[in-house]
């Protein structure tokens, strides 16, 4: 089985923000969640870098750990998925997860938080596969299409990379060897420290 | 817990390959080879042997790079990183729910948060709490409840106003409430989920989350309000509260020590609920109303905040709640009807008990018993 990563090379990332919209009209998701965001570093300073960064489907993920009513669960491709028939909306994972990933749609009066909502590699969540109740609750399961996040797939510079692992690691460092400079992948040492 | 070769396990490779190609690309690398080229030549020592220390140094060893504070030449694409690992913020145009950080790219608050509130917390809470149970139910089957030494009297004296049994009770039965429905968020996915099953817990836990979100505020007022209504009676009087930590509190030994209104337990429960609680409280709002662009750190710390300081008032609560209950008898009966019992009073509170009797109100005009009369029952 492969082992799903997202990669994303600062070196080639242009703060389009198209991975943005892409994610937002694929997967048709709540008004005022982005399930993907772009932070620039630098913004403006000569050197400024761009990341583009979602859930990175942690190995040991720590947003599963902490769930009170352990919504998540983590497929055989190593993708961090949740069910939110269980979902609370507590935000327990918002405040474990390094990278913001998890979202909640405001529900009601006092900031009460809707039940998370988070990228999920276009993987969908534990309804059917392709199913309406899938989509209206998760977005497009691309995978069980196979193809993969629509993000990296039309990311204009292919700075976003997302599939199997070996792969995604494979062709940066085909880049680094091309290009020089050093290696950053960005976020694995904290999602993969495997 | 991983060890840093383990986490950087993929970096190291790469870091490999950079090395290989650095020195295959070097000459094909306009920016980059030719200057790594001439340091690497100096110490080599081909020709450029002469140059004095001092001038090599100041050389810029690699294009871009600056100087840090200590005057040392730093890459600052290395301090990017170095600082986005160390949860330095970015600008993103993108509108989100996270908060106001949600320009930080790597936030590590969360996973001290996650290692204590599983690790610690949970195990000393879990622990703690079901150690004072047994603690309390250890005391009721050695000594039983404490018995009234002569009985009840049949005469009883107002202790506890209709508004002060009011406030009470309010504060009492929300503390449940919440007590409750806390420990669920804490303790149910390993306690109720194997009973339960998942459905049927997230179900309750989702009513337990607003249960416990909606009516936190109004536990705040109630504790607000016992703090003014019961504040300057539970003020300390050393000489008293001294004289009643030395003979145990009655509790421990045989002794009945002297006490006035309240004594010292019940001033230490009252400012327990009042300090503790109001931590608690406020700590409870910066969660409960997160679209004030509160950061994760801060919801992180009132987090654990929260759950320390809520645990540690539990425990004394169990304590309260016993002793209030089957562990002292008539005491219940005080804050139910309002009136105890004189020899109750006198057992307990002799000091409070010779302030009411002593000084005597003005007789009776109207044929009723005035307040503060003992009142045959």
């Amino acid at each position: 089985m492969a082992r799903m990563k997202f990669l994303c090379d600062a070196e080639r990332c242009i703060e389009c923000n198209a991975c943005v919209t892409a994610c937002k009209n694929e997967n048709e998701v709540p008004w005022g969640v982005n399930r993907r965001r772009v932070v620039t570093l630098d913004d403006g300073v000569p050197g400024e870098k761009s990341i583009s960064v979602a859930c990175m489907h942690c190995s040991d993920a720590p947003c599963m750990a902490v769930c009170p009513v352990d919504c998540f669960y983590q497929t055989a491709d190593g993708l961090v998925l949740h069910d939110k028939d269980l979902c609370i909306g507590c935000g327990y994972c918002f405040y474990a997860c390094p990278f913001g990933a998890p979202q909640y749609p405001q529900k009601s009066a006092f900031g009460t938080r809707g039940k998370m909502d988070k990228c999920t590699f276009c993987a969908g969540g534990p309804e059917a596969d392709g199913s309406e109740e899938e989509f209206h609750k998760y977005g497009r399961n691309r995978i069980a299409e196979g193809k993969l996040p629509l993000c990296a797939e039309m990311c204009s510079t292919k700075a976003l990379l997302a599939g199997d692992g070996d792969v995604v690691a494979d062709i940066f460092r085909k880049r680094v060897i091309q290009r020089g400079g050093r290696p950053q992948t960005w976020g694995w040492d904290k999602a993969y420290p495997e | 817990m991983n060890t840093v070769a383990k986490r950087e396990h993929p970096l190291v490779l790469l870091a490999l390959c950079w090395g290989l190609a650095a020195g295959l690309v070097m000459g094909l690398d306009g920016g980059f080879g030719p200057a790594r080229a001439e340091t690497a030549a100096a110490p080599a020592g081909q020709g450029t042997a002469a140059a004095p220390a001092g001038e090599a140094q100041d050389a810029v060893p690699h294009p871009g790079w600056t100087r840090d504070a200590d005057g040392k030449w730093v890459n600052p694409r290395a301090r990017t990183w170095r600082e986005v690992r160390e949860g330095y913020g970015g600008y993103t145009a993108v509108v989100g729910t996270a908060g106001d950080d949600k320009g930080v790219l790597i936030q590590n608050g969360g996973e001290n948060w996650r290692q204590l509130r599983n690790g610690p917390v949970a195990a000393v809470a879990g622990w703690g709490l079901l150690g004072v149970v047994g603690i309390l139910a250890a005391y009721f089957a050695l000594r039983g409840s404490v018995r009234l030494d002569h009985g009840r009297s049949g005469l009883t004296v107002p202790r506890w106003s209709a508004v002060s049994r009011f406030i009470h009770w309010y504060t009492a039965v929300l503390f449940v409430v919440l007590a409750l429905t806390g420990l669920s968020l804490l303790f149910g996915r390993h306690l109720l989920i194997p009973l339960l099953g998942k459905s049927a817990f997230a179900a309750y836990a989702g009513f337990a989350k607003a249960f416990h979100n909606y009516l936190g505020p109004f536990f705040g007022v109630g504790v607000l309000a016992l703090a003014l209504a019961w504040g300057r009676a539970n003020l300390f009087a050393p000489r008293e509260d001294v004289a009643w930590i030395k003979a145990g509190g009655g509790l421990v030994g045989k002794g009945h020590p002297s006490a006035g209104r309240f004594n010292f337990g019940e001033k230490t429960w009252f400012w327990v609920v009042v300090l503790v609680g109001g931590a608690v409280v406020a700590s409870g709002l910066v969660l409960d109303f997160p679209q004030f662009g509160q950061t994760r750190q801060t919801m992180q710390w009132a987090h654990l905040v929260h759950v320390v300081l809520a645990m540690a008032m539990l425990a004394f609560a169990l304590g309260h709640i016993y002793i209030g209950s089957i562990g002292s008898e008539g005491s219940l009966q005080g804050m139910v009807t309002g009136r105890v019992d004189v020899n109750w009073a006198k057992q307990h509170h002799d000091l409070w008990y010779d302030e009411i009797s002593a000084e005597p109100p003005p007789p009776p005009a109207t044929g009723r018993t005035p307040p503060g009369r003992p009142q045959r029952v």
